[in-house]
């Protein structure tokens, strides 16, 4: 990196005491605010302009954008990809990493990149199956977990050594995330599984769509029973659904998703399901926000940044809080430039 | 789907074999000086063939040489398509069927049925480590058994 790069919107952040990184997201939850994420849809294309205009959108209104990894196991620009343009202009990211596509010494590599390029924040994520994406053909790869990866990256950052045990002279400092799915069985034991992972390392979860808030609410009683909302940051996973045909198509196709039937059956009656949508969307963040322990909210709108910023403007969670996903000055400038 | 039939068999029963397992163990353990005569390195193959027997009967199992089957109530976790060691994933179906396979059920879903039957269910919660590869048709037992009486390469604590 030139002395420049080092003194530009890529620039490291100092690391208050404490806290495992200097990234925005873990200040605004550490600070105890309601934190927005939301999820940036990869393009299926070499142009950083794809990537840059969605994240322009999406910045406004979150903490950090989600770089995703392959989801739902159909190829698009990696995360690793993602992150290096979105860093480079000074946005605050969460590079999800998936066990399915790379073994632990690909892994651990560019986790180091990462934090050189300035990623703050990491997702462990075990990974959908090769199955349901584009690559049916692809080999699984799953040498990892997202229990042993959440421990490896910690052993990394907190022993400043690699899983063989060799030294690493920098570790890198990043706020370690995971997945959770409340809504898929054994229903009983996903409270436990929370507990595993923040065992191993886990700091925030980001958790599966959720469109059935009786549910979640049971999970998060089970949640606060076990204490875990206080080792832990939780952001509920929400997304506006298109149309009751979109939610019929998703609960059928994307694993681990669950939608009641009384969410489709609202959606049909509707006389614009869009918009209804959208409404479903707002009232289940601001429900999700009156459960004790819930951190933040994570919005997953597949292929419609542009209702993030209307969603998080209308549910009124920011509370006048201005969000911008950008961990230093100058992220404005290069994406106009 | 005989093999099927026997891995939700040993679930069932996962309280019973768990003991027969503990059994297993010491005795392997307590054959330690006999390994040693024999030489570890030359037991081994003859070791993983009645394993691989055994325990491909009753477990399916893979012979991935790392036995974790205690800890996973006694459903092998090298069944699951991706290879979790750790609990289930967020893709589990409705009716607790796995999201690779939907005709069968998820294996951290019956381990977590087994894991109940047994007299220390908290075993689910240890956090496995990464699967050494250069361990597979291995016998699991004999590795075991090596590293409790202390002989191997680095220890792995409990059975």
């Amino acid at each position: 990196m030139t002395p420049e790069a080092l003194n530009g919107p890529s620039a490291p952040l100092p690391r208050p005491p404490g806290h495992s990184s200097g990234g925005r997201l873990e200040r605004v939850l550490r600070a105890g605010r309601f934190a927005v994420t939301a999820e940036l849809n990869p393009p299926d294309s070499a142009d950083p302009r794809e990537v840059y205009d969605r994240a322009l959108v999406l910045s406004e209104v979150c903490d950090a954008i989600n770089a995703t990894d392959a989801s739902g196991a159909n190829t698009h620009m990696s995360s690793v990809g993602i992150c290096a343009l979105l860093c480079a202009a000074g946005y605050a990211v969460v590079m999800q990493i998936s066990c399915r596509d790379r073994n632990r010494i690909a892994i651990q590599g560019d986790v180091l990149g990462a934090a050189a390029m300035g990623v703050c924040n990491v997702l462990c994520l075990t990974g959908d199956g090769v199955g349901v994406g584009d690559q049916p053909g692809a080999k699984p790869v799953f040498d990892l977990d997202s229990l042993s990866l959440l421990d490896t990256i910690r052993t990394m950052r907190d022993e400043g050594r690699f899983l063989s045990g060799r030294e690493i002279t920098v570790p890198p400092r990043v706020f370690l995330g995971a997945a959770a799915n409340p809504f898929a069985p054994p229903l009983d034991f996903r409270p436990l599984r929370l507990a595993k992972k923040i065992a191993a390392g886990a700091e925030f979860v980001q958790t599966q769509y959720c469109f059935d808030m009786s549910m979640f609410r049971r999970y998060m009683a089970r949640v606060r029973e076990l204490g875990l909302h206080e080792k832990c940051f939780i952001l509920v996973g929400v997304g506006p659904l298109v149309s009751a045909r979109a939610a019929r198509w998703m609960r059928r196709h994307v694993p681990g998703v669950h939608i009641p039937d009384a969410v489709v059956a609202r959606l049909e009656g509707a006389r614009d399901q869009k918009a209804e949508g959208k409404k479903l969307c707002i009232e289940l963040i601001q429900e999700a926000r009156e459960i004790e322990g819930v951190a933040g909210v994570h919005v997953m709108a597949y292929r419609q940044e542009e209702l993030v910023s209307e969603i998080i403007a209308d549910s009124g969670v920011l509370a006048g809080r201005r969000a911008q996903s950008r961990d230093r000055r100058g992220a404005r400038s290069r994406n106009r430039s | 789907m005989i093999v099927y039939a026997a891995r939700r068999w040993a679930v069932r029963n996962a309280r019973r074999l768990d003991r027969v397992y503990r059994v297993v163990g010491n005795v392997m353990v307590g054959l330690d000086p006999l390994w040693r005569r024999l030489g570890y390195h030359r037991v081994d193959r003859p070791l993983a063939g009645v394993e691989r027997v055994l325990k491909g009967a009753l477990f399916d199992c893979r012979m991935c040489g790392q036995c974790v089957l205690g800890d996973t109530g006694m459903s092998c976790p090298m069944n699951c398509p991706k290879s979790l060691r750790n609990g289930p994933c967020g893709g589990v179906r409705e009716g607790g069927m796995c999201e690779v396979e939907p005709d069968l059920r998820c294996v951290w879903v019956e381990a977590w049925e087994g894991g109940r039957r047994m007299c220390d269910g908290e075993r689910l919660m240890r956090l496995q480590p990464p699967v050494d590869h250069g361990l597979w048709g291995r016998s699991a037992w004999l590795r075991d058994a090596r590293l409790r009486a202390g002989d191997g390469p680095g220890s792995r604590a409990g059975p």
